[in-house]
């Protein structure tokens, strides 16, 4: 569990603002304690500092995870958001997608969503921005890039795809191994 | 213009659309309707027919009820022709009563006659008397009528005592009749001249006393009394017939040795099973002769292990738990896959939400029962219950039943520090963290690194972030971490408890393996009890659990446990489940290991699974010793101990652990430790009700006497050299750690030399910390110890010890600011408090280590004189409080205004 350099935490904070915009700051002064976010492996955990105590304890080779994994720097340091950080994206993110209950399970094995599968979505989303994507029931079950912005979805073809697909949560069950 | 209003009839209200169409039209009645109720209608033949079988229905009814009523009188027999009549008779008495003299004035219906003829004969009897089918249909219609004649007056009861038979049989001769010819109409219009002659006939009974003649006898009635007594003699021989079964079935043939050796169909060798459990259920009637029980239970062991495939030992091992009888429940039961249950995640819904949803989805579920308020029960699904939207969104998790039970009985509070020691895949501890609801921290290990991953996948699906997931040997979890609050282990076991989810169980384990799997549970228990901080104000709990029903793995492991920490059984809080086993074979458990719950799949409909809850009452680690359980530890000897559970061996043994330890111990325990072990103190007489029974075997009193002044003699001496250590405060950490070979106790030492120096400054210079910790101490102490006595004050201990160890927290800082102005008096009080605690303090502490080592008897009684001892100086601390409340100045003066306002 090391500090995140300043390039990644840059690169880090770049990427959630894309989804959760300036409510990342919503993650950092909390309330109920302060948190952070540690790099162990490549890989980002958002925990809080009082965990994160008791977690330094543990030695790291057998320290497996601790808080909330949020993703992991590539090799080439981009960094990738799990879906395991749907936690926390999901009630910060300004703009939202709703999905037919038809295409959900598309959604769910890992498919971009198509017009006919947009069931709402926010107004104003602008083009190639995070958004989270959520059934009808307002269950979040993913997140993706928006494809067009609300108005050419409008006008899009049934079959053009609205949304790209970054994470969902079928990835719990596709790639366990992965996660973390 | 107004409505046309339809004032006389000729006048037409214009059809069509528009109002008048949508208005509701005069009622139209149909034809049927209209016409005069009073002309007869002929009735269908199927109406007919109907009729006829109320009729008789009724006539059955009525006949029971007066039979009934005349088997209650009693009486003699009577002629059949009395009986008839007496049948036939209606309440009215006053009218004229039925005699042969006059029987010509009833007048049969020519029409049914004939066809009453045939039917008497197709029912082969014998109608001879052409003439009288007058009767034969008095007799048929007798049936109908008797709805009327339910009030029998006492005199027409008394006409015969055979009488119900004699009815019933005469409906059966009518019920075939009816049958037989359904179109015997016109029974419904007879009705009216029947009631006629009915009531014509009622009071025949006086007559038929004297007309008893075989003469008078009806063809129809001499008919029933020959099928009567062909009935009779069937049913005889059908009861014989019946004995000779039963007596058939009461002997089981033992099978002979070809008959073992060659094993006929699993059919039956299932009708064996069942054979010999009830032979064995009532062995002293059914065995044959020369047959030992033995032989019968070898037999019955053979075939279980043959239809239900499991190998010898373990068979052997569950015939030792189980009766036989429940044996047979438990391995069908074992067959059969429990139901699927689901636990709704309370982090992201609600329980009721989650149900709604997954209904939508087309499944078919329930609540899992009243004890839990987050399992759901899954009958049916059409979509795979583990990859919904709803499962992937972390709603909900699958998990058995039983796998509720352990976190309920941990009963995790928020803020706590949590220890699931052995975590994958994940289900309990994420369970444990909807209870704790995100606060607190949650550490989950196990031993498997692969296994870990489904921990880290469910934590993040069902949104736990208060939790570090770890992967060590449980066994070294206390070098990683102690302190936790509370502590779940539910320890890797055989799986007997879950032989529906993997039958290879049945067949793959064996003695070895058993052997195996208690000493890493002991071990890992130990471990998950030295994790466990007695100190915790909320916590200081452990809860053992395993998916086995093996008292080897369960009871065994508790009651060593039991022995070698300073621990406690606690009810669990689950109202169900069965009782641990106290006695099992050859072994004697603690009496306590009542409030461990056994859960089984035939009785409970869950999956086998134990559950015991501990509570830590003291940090302290007492001496290892070796006992015969130690012996079992090894797990190359599989030879039982013999005499295990013998409590005099293990008091002998513990009374030398003690003479050559009791040195090292009094030096060990530092000022914190001694106010534990005082309060210690008052677990026993809890532990007192539990240990008496126990001890009406064999000649113990007296070596309890003998030990009690061993060890009050002792006492003195240590308490002797605890004050001195207490004075020079010679005994360093290191010196603890020296002296105590057993794991030295990582977070006491720095702990305990906290206390010390605080100690020092006390009865050197009280400042304000050590008045601090004083007053913390007292406050909390003197209601408890007041109170409850008997009940567990370990929390009060733990708040001292929180308060000392600690950095200085908000709570010990209000006490410090409210108590500053009694400062001094307090340090008086402190001294003398002192004092007091040092000379009680060795002898909680022998009790403490008793309590582990010595069994209950000596350790009650020793206690008994104890307590006497320490109540005055415990009612004195408790009073320091109070007293100085009294004491204080606003306290008087408000005592004086109240008098005056009086």
């Amino acid at each position: 569990m090391k500090v995140l350099s300043e390039e990644r935490t840059r690169i880090l904070f770049e990427k959630l603002t894309k989804y959760i915009g300036v409510n990342v700051k919503l993650l950092i002064d909390r309330p109920d304690g302060t948190y952070c976010f540690r790099e162990k492996k490549d890989r980002v955990y958002y925990i809080s500092e009082r965990l994160l105590h008791l977690a330094q304890t543990v030695k790291p080779d057998n320290l497996i995870a601790a808080g909330t994994c949020f993703g992991k720097f590539t090799k080439t340091n981009k960094f990738r958001l799990h879906i395991t950080a749907l936690t926390y994206i999901a009630p910060y993110a300004p703009y939202k997608i709703w999905v037919k209950p038809s295409a959900e399970q598309q959604f769910l094995y890992g498919h971009h969503i198509i017009k006919s599968g947009l069931g709402r979505i926010t107004e104003n989303t602008p083009k190639h921005h995070g958004v989270v994507v959520h059934t009808m029931s307002d269950i979040p079950i993913g997140f993706g890039v928006a494809a067009r912005t609300t108005a050419e979805c409008r006008h899009a073809d049934p079959l053009a795809t609205i949304v790209f697909h970054q994470a969902d949560v079928g990835e719990y069950i596709r790639s366990e191994d992965t996660l973390t | 213009m107004g409505r046309k209003a339809k004032f006389d009839e000729t006048k037409k209200v214009k059809k069509g659309p528009g109002r008048k169409a949508r208005k509701q039209p005069d009622p139209v009645f149909k034809k049927e309707l209209l016409e005069d109720d009073t002309v007869e209608k002929k009735l269908t033949h199927r109406q007919k027919q109907r009729a006829a079988k109320r009729a008789k229905k009724k006539a059955e009814l009525a006949e029971k009820r007066k039979a009934l009523k005349q088997a209650k009188k009693n009486v003699a027999k009577q002629i059949e022709v009395a009986d008839e009549d007496a049948e036939n008779s209606s309440d009215e008495e006053t009218t004229p009563g039925y005699t042969d003299d006059n029987k010509e004035w009833l007048k049969p219906k020519q029409k049914n006659k004939k066809e009453q003829k045939s039917k008497v004969e197709k029912s082969d009897s014998e109608s001879e008397e052409e003439d009288d089918s007058g009767h034969e249909d008095e007799e048929d219609d007798e049936g109908s009528e008797e709805a009327d004649s339910e009030d029998e007056s006492p005199a027409k009861k008394k006409a015969g005592g055979e009488k119900y038979k004699v009815g019933t049989l005469d409906d059966l001769f009518k019920d075939s009749d009816n049958e037989e010819n359904g179109d015997v109409s016109s029974e419904d219009e007879g009705a009216g001249g029947k009631l006629d002659y009915d009531s014509d006939s009622s009071g025949r009974g006086k007559d038929s006393d004297d007309d008893d003649d075989d003469d008078e006898m009806l063809p129809i009635e001499k008919a029933n009394i020959k099928l009567k007594k062909k009935q009779k003699a069937d049913k005889k021989l059908a009861d014989e017939e019946l004995q000779l079964n039963i007596a058939k079935q009461d002997v089981f043939a033992f099978p002979s040795e070809e008959e073992l050796n060659n094993p006929a169909s699993l059919q039956d060798v299932y009708q064996r099973i069942k054979d010999v459990v009830t032979v064995l259920g009532d062995f002293s009637r059914l065995k044959e002769e020369g047959r030992s029980r033995c032989e019968y239970t070898d037999l019955l062991l053979k075939d279980l292990c043959t239809y239900y495939s499991y190998n010898e030992f373990l068979m052997e091992v569950l015939l030792q738990i189980f009766p036989v009888q429940e044996l047979v429940e438990f391995l069908e039961a074992s067959e059969v896959a429990r139901p699927v249950t689901i636990r709704t995640n309370s982090l992201k819904t609600r329980r009721r939400d989650l149900a709604q949803a997954l209904i939508n989805r087309g499944v078919n579920l329930d609540p899992v029962g009243k004890w839990s308020k987050v399992g759901l029960v899954v009958y049916s699904s059409t979509v795979p219950i583990g990859a919904t939207p709803e499962y992937l969104a972390g709603h909900y998790i699958l998990q058995g039943a039983s796998s509720f039970l352990p976190v309920m009985a941990l009963a995790p509070q928020e803020n706590e520090r949590i220890l699931d020691m052995c975590a994958a895949p994940g289900g309990k501890a994420s369970h444990i963290a909807a209870i704790m609801k995100n606060t607190g921290t949650l550490f989950a290990n196990d031993a498997n690194k692969e296994r870990t991953k489904a921990v880290v996948g469910n934590f993040h699906r069902l949104g736990v972030v208060n939790a570090v997931i770890t992967n060590h040997d449980g066994r070294e979890f206390p070098d990683v971490m102690k302190g936790f609050d509370r502590v779940l282990l539910d320890a890797p076991c055989t799986g007997t408890g879950v032989i529906a989810k993997d039958p290879s169980v049945k067949t793959t384990k064996d003695q070895k393996d058993i052997q195996r799997c208690f000493n890493i549970q002991r071990q890992l228990l130990l471990a998950a009890i030295d994790c466990c901080t007695a100190k915790s104000s909320t916590g200081g709990y452990i809860v053992y659990s395993t998916c086995s029903i093996l008292p080897e793995e369960n009871e065994w492991v508790v009651n060593y446990a039991l022995k070698r920490r300073n621990v406690k059984l606690v009810p669990t809080g689950l109202d169900f489940g069965t009782e641990g086993f106290v006695k099992y074979r050859h072994h004697r458990f603690h009496p306590s290991l009542k409030l461990t719950r056994r859960f089984y799949p035939h009785t409970h409909n869950m999956d086998g699974f134990f559950v015991a809850k501990f509570k830590k009452f003291s940090n302290v680690i007492p001496e290892p010793f070796k006992d015969e359980d130690d012996e079992e530890t090894d797990p190359n000897s599989t030879e039982k101990p013999k005499e295990n559970g013998d409590a005099q061996s293990d008091e002998e043994k513990t009374e030398a652990g003690n003479k050559k330890q009791a040195p090292v111990k009094r030096s060990a325990p530092s000022d914190s430790a001694q106010p534990q072990k005082k309060k210690a103190k008052p677990n026993k007489p809890q532990t007192k009700p539990e240990s008496k029974p126990q001890s009406t075997n064999n000649a113990q009193p007296n070596e309890n006497n003998n030990q009690k002044k061993k060890k009050n003699r002792k006492n003195k001496k240590k308490q002797q050299n605890v004050e001195k250590s207490n004075d020079e405060q010679v005994t360093t950490p290191t010196s603890i750690s020296n002296e105590k070979p057993a794991t030295p106790n990582t977070p006491q030492s720095p702990g305990s030399k906290k206390k010390k120096n605080k100690n020092k400054l006390k009865v050197v210079a009280p400042n304000s910390t050590s008045t601090e910790n004083t007053v913390t101490t007292t406050t909390p102490q003197s209601p408890g110890n007041k109170k409850n006595k008997n009940a567990p004050s370990v929390p009060e201990k733990a708040n001292n010890d929180d308060s000392t160890s600690k950095p200085p927290q908000s709570k010990t800082d209000t006490a410090q600011t409210n108590q500053s102005p009694n400062k001094k008096k307090k340090k008086n009080k402190k001294n003398k408090g002192n004092k007091e605690q040092q000379g009680a303090n060795p002898q909680p502490q022998a009790v403490n280590k008793n309590e582990n080592k010595v069994t209950e008897q000596v350790a009650v009684a020793a206690s008994k004189k104890l307590k006497n001892k320490l109540n005055k100086n415990k009612k004195q601390i408790g009073q320091i409080n109070p007293n100085k409340d009294k004491i204080s100045a606003k306290g008087q003066a408000a005592g004086k205004k109240f008098k005056k306002n009086k």
